[in-house]
């Protein structure tokens, strides 16, 4: 065993909004400015929709992330490190700036400065890379709630993937948000694709980042990343991404994208880990298996032989302190609430989402059933607006099983919480059916729902 | 696992394996054991890039000074005196341990605020429109140097005023200096108030509680001029003006926090994640404590994804689906079984058991009744004082009829001290006369509205009346139960045959075919409501928001949404009741904000007006509304509005001195009150004489006259032209003069006006001045004549409030105004002292007369028994002010003084106190704390006075003289309470009667307000805020005419219209009205659909449509929302350029094809305005409009009511809206190829 700590993230997507807030405080604090105006560390993505860079999660496409062998060896997707060398000054696969957007702003100077004229003045769009005018055709979150949709939706991957017929009828639109930031892999793959070396995990907290002297920009770790969080700096020819804002982290303040993240959804928390066993755990045969993989990668901190193993591993013991009242360990562990994204990406991800619980009474009412009575509440999740399979195919790589757990403890809480609220006697049998006690179920509401700042980070 | 049972995990092949083993001595970091990875600790040097760009010198706390309701506190942060970005605060006080809490507060328009700070669109220094700032120069030269008579020269000079008149809008600003650009602007005004008169200036800035201080100090100084403020609320159709006819109340409204306690939350028409950004939270976690959430929407906007069912009810048709609810929860809750609760909380605290006169109509087959008017007691012989106010019920006991404690009656007179409260006493309200031995069952007819046209109906249907006094009467309740179509055995009339009976109305089948909501789904979600608030006593709460309240017919929209949180007794309980939030209204500190900013230290009264009328006949509007008013009459109506425009009734609201009407009279008033003294007569008999000789006469009856024109406007805080201006394209052509794209033909003779005169030529640019302070150029801006430079909300000192949270926090300046900008105290104050420097030997002193409607919580409420109108014009009764005629006040203003009051607190503020919402406060201590705390004013006409010389000296008084902030007026003003009620209250803010919470406690925290008689909840014990709660709780009265919540309304107007009660009316049918194609069909204009105008999500308004990380995150400029199948019919795809076309104006945008908007309606997104990205159209061969140039003003005739009980003026309180969701359009696909 060789503890390790990983700082990790959850989004509860069931709360978010889909403000963009913190896409726009990132973008602030860590991209505004000349070189990656196009470059959002964070963003917020609709779905169904193309994601951006659009299409990304096409890895036939865009061959990023790890795949196994025949033989069962892990492999980068792109081609094994020789290939890399051995390709290395040939134009890595990677999206064009169309696929991301071409960068504008406007001529607002004209408002002002505009002579005497016939027409009102006005700003007219010009790139920000060339400096012409130009139509906008497309933005990092071009496709919105919806807005192209059906016409764009239908080259979501994930949607292909689960060959479900876009829904196109206004009676049965569905959407969800889906924030993301870069995943601090435990077996990242941008790492191993980097020919320089130049691409790190912090020994202690297990962030990822670009040595901004070691870069020589080859641009690999772009091709690298399936998720597309690596991004090449136009200007200064370097490859940057989200640094899980370690300059704020290290002293003790969340990230800018979780602290300003006003639909409260973001726990920042450390997991402890055995990183002898993360390769083993990526190599999993079934893509089904990969989920359970990586829990069992990680340690349960309140074992005390974990513990001793932490502190030979020179983990300080308030590090292990905060892995025990950690959120992230709790969601992910102990309520089993939250899911790796892509974990089919092999790269061990360590930001995880709590799916969506869409409206799920809509379908069962039209009978005149109230889907809030218990007896009827699991048969609504599989009601639920939002495809299972599509959760799945984003989280559990299409294992619809542990998506609908989620959503059935999700729906649990509410129904149980229902009766506290109105005064009425519990049902234990409630949080019986999802194999949670009442005290488990009432801790997960108090994490989830009263959510107080010292308990999300 | 697999996982363990497969052999050896290993990467790649063995080849590579070896390779890279070789290698990994090379790196830096260390390399895993399995090659995967590297890790690295220590040297970091190479990540310093981070570090640096993390780093910074201070963190200032602000705000933004926008009307979202947000009033989000910030950390601004700030580098070598470079703001750099912001970030939300997070240290708001605790909720409570069992709540989430109120942080953070943000979203991701206020998130990107720091971009206009350095940003090209920034206002850097004063511009005057070139062609202006040089005629001013040589007018000045020729007239030696008089800034005054140079202005005169100019406006007085046909050919000179046309020449900037013409060129506003068209470019062509050079720079100016401040003291020549404020001297100016001060020469226009003296100009204006000695020529025409002070009411001919107006200002206009909304919303004071995003920057009240900011607000005030220009509101002050139009006050110290004499010059009207424009109203807001109304005008922004924010106001539902349901909440002055059912609570007497402007709006007041849970904080969100309270979303918090509801157990049954449905969403009407508010898109909670996308306008309530920082709230949307509670709702989110409310649902995990077991919140069911109901979503009505006509698209599937975002807040539908937490929504457990969502009922897409047709745009505007809200008020069938709410009235099917009501019939059920009538049926279910109170007929087929009573529910204790409910009938308990409405004969407690509704109008429901008080009766109502029945008058008998003339019919062919057989008699029929109609509803009249509340008996009163004067009705039944009673002389008491105020006996024509004191409404009457029947008591279940005795059987006969009382005057229970609490109405009109008892609230201003001698009598009625101690005795203006809701207690019963003995009394018994009896509900309904059904089952009373006494009562027989009558027909009444009802209006009736729902066929599309909207043309009005009747239906028969029963209720139980019973003699009393002479006059046959029946009971609130029982009406109502006719109203919704709910009978009982025995009663005549045609009634539904049940839920599934769809020709009735009131019926959830009846509703399915107006609203498209599947009848069994409005049934089921109206009994669950009900259900909910029996159970959890009243904990049922509906969200409503613009989605509703933007329609001509809002206001019985929102009465249908308010009969069902009053009916099931959610109204005054914490979890329950309404919430609609649409503008941050709240200005939690409100005496002292009002003190400060009507300058009603120095002279009272200061003009309001109503900015909807003030518009409309200052953009012509009037002038192309051919609308009958006889079209939204009830056929049981007596036809007083056939043949009567807008405009009409304008002018009649006026003349009776409903509403204020500034400009008042054709004669500068200045003038006519001089012509008074000389006169020697009293003003009134004066004023009447010149207007029986026709000398006089009202300027709202004349508004194209040039006498008549308004001719200086200042707007700041706002952006006018590009957000609220419904019907732009009017206001460019006639108020502004500028170019337009104004399509509709004026109205033909026979359609004009009555009482208003019509003048073949139309003006054009009738202002003289257009004077606007702003940080970023707008709309407003480019068609301003002249444009100072404003401080950004992160420059300055202002304090912030608003109804969504409890807090009162403050602004602080991050860095100082950079290049010349200025805040608007400083800019308000230059112009106060160059204002009074230019008044010295051409205005000294003069006396004013000020025409002043009948006001709300006064005595003037009691103007006009029975809400029978009484028009001393038509009706050969007197004229008699603060009767049937505005009050006439007249004002002496020193106009050399203003500078010196701006910056004092005056005298009336000790010898008056202040008074809101009829509770006067003595302020001898906070003004004696105020000299003490902010020094005296040494010398000046403010000399000896608490100094209010800066913006910090400002907020500090605005927080000394208002209970919410200063507990020992809290507790005074409960006293003082006390003594009219006669029910304990003062023991709601003891808590904290020694707390003054300073301008410092607001500067270091957000500060949580004190329980105070200026507000109806309680936060007493840290409990969440929810209106109305004290006077449930404390049985303190409502200000209506019965001191309850009013189903029923009697005034003559209200009945004209056919809206005693709730009603459901459609959307107005532009077809019938203005000739507009048929929705759906398609002709050479395109496509014609449903035109809405929703809030943003990627600004507030028209701020930040413009910012660049807001346009980086969406479609980068105008876009238009439409469903496929509209985008089918006339060729469009994602993204292609198109034209929206109407006869109000034209508009150029991209179209945004989604399945989540339906068949037959567009959105264009509100504020999206025309300096970014619009190029010019190809239709007019003009530029494209904002999203108003396809909106136009509709005046519906009920908002104009006044005199009478809770239908009286207040400012922002009551007034006609600016309703503008009505609208159609026609949308095509347009060349490809843009100019710009």
């Amino acid at each position: 065993m060789r503890v390790m700590a990983q700082m990790s993230m959850v989004m509860n997507l069931d709360k978010c909004i889909g403000c963009h807030t913190c896409s726009v405080t990132c973008k602030q604090a860590w991209t505004n400015r000349a070189g990656v105006e196009y470059v959002w560390f964070n963003n917020v993505e609709t779905r169904p929709g193309q994601g951006y860079p659009r299409t990304y999660e096409d890895q036939e496409r865009w061959n990023g992330g790890w795949k196994l062998t025949r033989r069962g060896r892990l492999t980068l997707r792109a081609g094994g490190r020789l290939k890399k060398l051995s390709t290395i000054f040939s134009n890595p696969l990677l999206p064009n700036i169309s696929d991301y957007y071409e960068p504008w702003t406007y001529d607002y100077e004209n408002l002002i400065a505009a002579p005497a004229q016939q027409h009102i003045p006005v700003a007219q769009p010009k790139s920000l890379l060339t400096g012409r005018p130009m139509k906008v055709q497309w933005s990092a979150n071009w496709d919105d709630a919806l807005g192209g949709a059906p016409e764009l939706t239908k080259n979501d991957p994930i949607l292909a993937k689960i060959g479900e017929q876009v829904r196109t009828e206004f009676e049965n639109t569905y959407l969800f948000y889906l924030p993301r930031i870069c995943e601090h892999c435990l077996n990242p793959s941008c790492a191993a694709s980097c020919p320089s070396g130049a691409i790190y995990k912090r020994t202690e907290d297990g962030i990822v980042l670009v040595d901004q002297d070691k870069c020589r920009g080859w641009r690999m770790c772009v091709t690298g990343c399936p998720y597309k969080k690596i991004y090449f700096n136009h200007r200064t020819g370097k490859a940057e991404k989200c640094t899980f804002c370690f300059p704020r982290i290290e002293v003790g303040i969340p990230t800018v994208c979780a602290e300003t993240c006003v639909g409260r959804l973001r726990y920042i928390g450390v997991v402890l880990y055995d990183a002898d066993r993360v390769l083993e755990a990526a190599s999993t045969p079934d893509d089904h298996d990969l989920y359970a993989a990586q829990r069992s990668v990680f340690l349960d901190p309140d074992d005390p032989a974990v513990q001793r193993a932490a502190e030979e591993a020179g983990i300080p013991h308030d590090w292990v302190q905060a892995a025990q009242r950690s959120p992230i360990w709790a969601l992910i562990s102990k309520y089993q609430v939250a899911l790796p994204l892509h974990p089919e990406y092999r790269t061990m991800p360590m930001v995880w989402y709590i799916p969506p619980l869409s409206p799920v009474v809509d379908v069962l009412a039209k009978d005149g059933h109230d889907a809030e009575d218990s007896g009827n509440l699991f048969g609504a999740i599989d009601a639920l607006r939002i495809p299972i399979g599509y959760l799945a195919e984003l989280f559990t790589a299409g294992d619809p099983k542990p998506v609908r757990d989620v959503l059935a403890r999700l729906a649990a809480m509410r129904s149980y919480m229902r009766d506290v609220n109105l005064g009425r006697p519990t049902r234990p049998d409630i949080p019986d059916a999802v194999g949670m006690s009442e005290a488990e179920i009432r801790d997960m509401y108090r994490l989830l729902a009263i959510a107080k700042y010292d308990e999300r980070y | 696992m697999n996982s363990r049972e497969h052999p050896v995990a290993a990467l790649d092949d063995p080849l590579t394996e070896a390779l890279l083993r070789a290698g990994r001595h090379l790196r830096p970091g260390v390399v895993s054991a399995d090659l995967r990875t590297i890790t690295r600790e220590g040297g970091r040097e190479a990540d310093s890039f981070y570090r640096d760009r993390w780093s910074y010198d201070k963190v200032v706390r602000s705000t933004h000074g926008v009307n979202c309701t947000g009033s989000c506190s910030w950390k601004v942060y700030v580098k070598d005196g470079i703001i750099t970005w912001e970030s939300q605060q997070t240290d708001y006080p605790t909720v409570g341990p069992d709540s989430p809490e109120y942080e953070p507060r943000g979203c991701p328009r206020g998130a990107a605020f720091s971009w206009y700070t350095y940003s090209p669109t920034r206002v850097r220094y004063p511009y005057v429109r070139g062609v202006l700032l040089q005629l001013y120069r040589e007018a000045k030269a020729r007239n030696n140097g008089d800034p005054v008579a140079a202005w005169a020269e100019i406006v007085g000079t046909p050919q000179l005023r046309e020449r900037y008149v013409k060129a506003r809008g068209s470019g062509g600003f050079v720079r100016a200096h401040w003291d020549e650009a404020v001297e100016l602007a001060a020469a226009a005004q003296v100009h204006t108030i000695r020529t025409w008169g002070p009411d001919r200036m107006a200002g206009f800035s909304p919303i004071p509680a995003m920057s009240m201080v900011s607000h005030g100090v220009g509101a002050r100084y139009h006050a110290l001029l004499g010059a009207p403020m424009l109203s807001f609320y109304d005008w922004y159709a924010d106001l539902p003006v349901a909440s002055p006819q059912v609570f007497g109340d402007q709006t007041d409204v849970p904080e969100s926090g309270d979303w918090w306690n509801s157990s049954y939350l449905i969403m009407w028409g508010s898109n909670l994640p996308v306008t309530r950004t920082p709230d949307a939270h509670w709702m989110v976690e409310a649902r995990y404590r077991g919140q069911k959430v109901i979503a009505v929407s006509p698209d599937y906007a975002d807040n539908v994804k937490f929504a457990d069912e969502w009922l897409p009810a047709q745009p505007g048709t809200d008020a069938a689906l709410a009235m099917a609810m009501g019939h059920v929860v009538l049926k279910e809750f109170f007929v087929d079984r009573q529910t204790q609760y409910f009938h308990d909380y409405v004969t407690r605290f509704t109008d429901l058991p008080f009766l109502v006169t029945l008058d008998e109509l003339d019919e062919q087959d057989g008699q029929a009744y109609t509803a009249g008017k509340f008996v009163t007691s004067a009705d039944l012989g009673g002389t008491e004082e105020n006996a024509a106010f004191k409404t009457v019920l029947l008591d279940r006991t005795t059987r006969q009829p009382v005057v229970p404690n609490g109405t009109l009656g008892d609230r201003f007179g001698d009598a009625g001290v101690g005795r203006w409260n809701l207690k019963l006493g003995d009394v018994s309200p009896q509900l309904s006369l059904y089952g009373d031995a006494d009562a027989e069952p009558v027909q009444v007819l009802l209006p009736r509205f729902d066929e599309p046209s909207g043309a009005g109906a009747t239906m028969r249907r029963g209720v139980p009346a019973r003699r009393i006094g002479g006059r046959l009467v029946t009971t609130v309740f029982d009406l109502l139960l006719a109203n919704y179509g709910v009978g009982r055995d025995g009663l005549p009339g045609d009634w539904p045959s049940g839920y599934d009976d769809p020709s009735q109305p009131g019926t959830p089948a009846w509703q399915e075919e107006i609203t498209s909501v599947p009848a069994a789904a409005a049934a089921r979600i109206g009994r669950e409501f009900a259900e909910n608030a029996a159970e959890s006593q009243g904990r049922s709460m509906i969200v409503m928001g613009a989605g509703t309240n933007h329609y001509f017919h809002s206001d019985t929209i929102y009465r249908t949404f308010l009969a069902l949180v009053t009916l099931t007794g959610c109204q005054g309980v914490n979890g329950g009741g309404w919430a609609h939030y649409v503008g941050q209204e709240k200005v939690r500190p409100l005496t002292g904000y009002s003190m400060y900013a009507a300058a009603s230290d120095w002279s009272r009264p200061p003009r309001t007006m109503i900015g909807t009328a003030f518009f409309y006949l200052a953009t012509d509007q009037w002038r192309y509304d051919q609308a009958d008013n006889g079209h939204l009459a009830s056929p049981l109506g007596t036809g007083r509005f056939a043949g009567r425009t807008a405009a009409d009734l304008i002018a009649t609201s006026a003349r009776l001195g409903w509403m204020p009407s500034y400009p008042t009279f054709n004669w500068n008033p200045l003038e006519l009150a001089d012509a008074i003294e000389r006169s020697g007569e009293q003003p009134a008999d004066f004023v009447r004489a010149e207007l029986g000789s026709g000398k006089l006469g009202f300027a709202c009856e004349d508004p194209d006259a040039e006498a008549n024109w308004p001719r200086v406007l200042t707007v700041w805080r706002s952006n006018l032209l590009g957000s609220s201006a419904k019907g732009d394209e009017y206001f460019l052509k006639h108020l502004i003069g500028a170019q337009d794209s104004l399509r509709a033909e004026e109205a033909a003779p026979d359609a004009r006006p009555a009482d208003v005169r019509w003048r073949d030529e139309a003006p054009a640019g009738k202002l003289d001045l257009l004077l606007t302070m702003d940080f970023r150029m707008t709309s407003t801006t480019l068609f301003s004549d002249i444009v100072l430079p404003a401080a950004t909300w992160y420059e300055k000192h202002d304090l912030s409030s608003t109804d969504m949270h409890p807090f009162v926090h403050a602004f602080n300046p991050a860095i100082p105004p950079p290049w010349q900008t200025r805040t608007d105290f400083d800019t308000f104050h230059a112009l106060a002292k160059r204002f009074s420097e230019l008044a010295a030997g051409r205005l000294d002193t003069r006396t004013d007369l000020v025409a002043v409607p009948l006001m709300h919580d006064t005595a003037d409420a009691m103007a006009t028994p029975h809400g029978m109108v009484r028009d001393w014009r038509d009706d050969g009764v007197d004229a008699v002010p603060g009767v049937n005629f505005p009050k006439l006040v007249l004002v002496e203003r020193d106009y050399t003084a203003v500078a010196g009051k701006l910056g004092a607190l005056g005298p009336l503020a000790d010898s008056l106190g202040a008074t809101t919402k009829g509770i006067t406060f003595d302020l001898t201590k906070p003004i004696s704390y105020l000299g003490a705390k902010n020094g005296l004013v040494r010398g000046g006409a403010g000399a000896g006075r608490p100094a209010l010389g800066t913006d910090a000296q400002a907020c500090e008084a605005i927080l000394a003289m208002s209970g919410t902030t200063n507990g020992q007026l809290a507790v005074a003003g409960y006293h003082s309470l006390e003594q009219r009620t006669g029910v304990q209250l003062a023991d709601l803010a003891a808590e904290h009667e020694g707390k003054q919470i300073t301008f410092a406690d607001t500067q270091a925290r957000p500060t949580p307000v004190i329980t105070s008689p200026e507000w109806s909840g309680s936060e007493t014990g840290g409990r969440r805020y929810s209106a109305f709660v004290v006077n449930v709780e404390r049985e303190k009265p409502w200000h209506t005419l019965t001191g309850r919540m009013h189903f029923f309304l009697d005034h003559d107007w209200m009945s004209e219209i056919g809206e005693q009660l709730p009603v459901y009316r459609p959307p107005l049918d532009m077809h019938r009205l203005f000739g507009e194609p048929q929705l759906g069909s398609v002709g050479e204009l395109g496509v014609s659909v449903r035109y809405l105008t929703p809030h943003s999500k990627w600004s507030i308004h028209s701020e930040y449509q413009d910012n660049l990380f807001m346009l980086s995150l969406s479609r980068g400029g105008p876009t238009i929302w439409m469903s496929p199948q509209d985008a089918k019919k006339v060729g469009v795809s994602d993204n292609d350029w198109i034209e929206a076309v109407n006869r109000n104006g034209v508009i150029v945008a991209r179209a945004i094809v989604s399945q989540r908007m339906p068949e037959g309606t567009v959105y264009m997104y509100h504020a999206q305005e025309r300096v970014v990205d619009v190029p010019i159209a190809e239709t007019s061969g003009k530029r494209g409009g904002i999203h108003n140039s396809g909106t136009r003003l509709f005046i519906k005739p009920s908002h104009l009511i006044g005199g009478y009980a809770q239908l009286a003026y207040a400012f922002n309180y009551l007034g006609p809206t600016g309703n503008q969701r009505d609208e159609v359009t026609m949308i095509r696909r347009r060349s490809q190829e843009v100019q710009y």
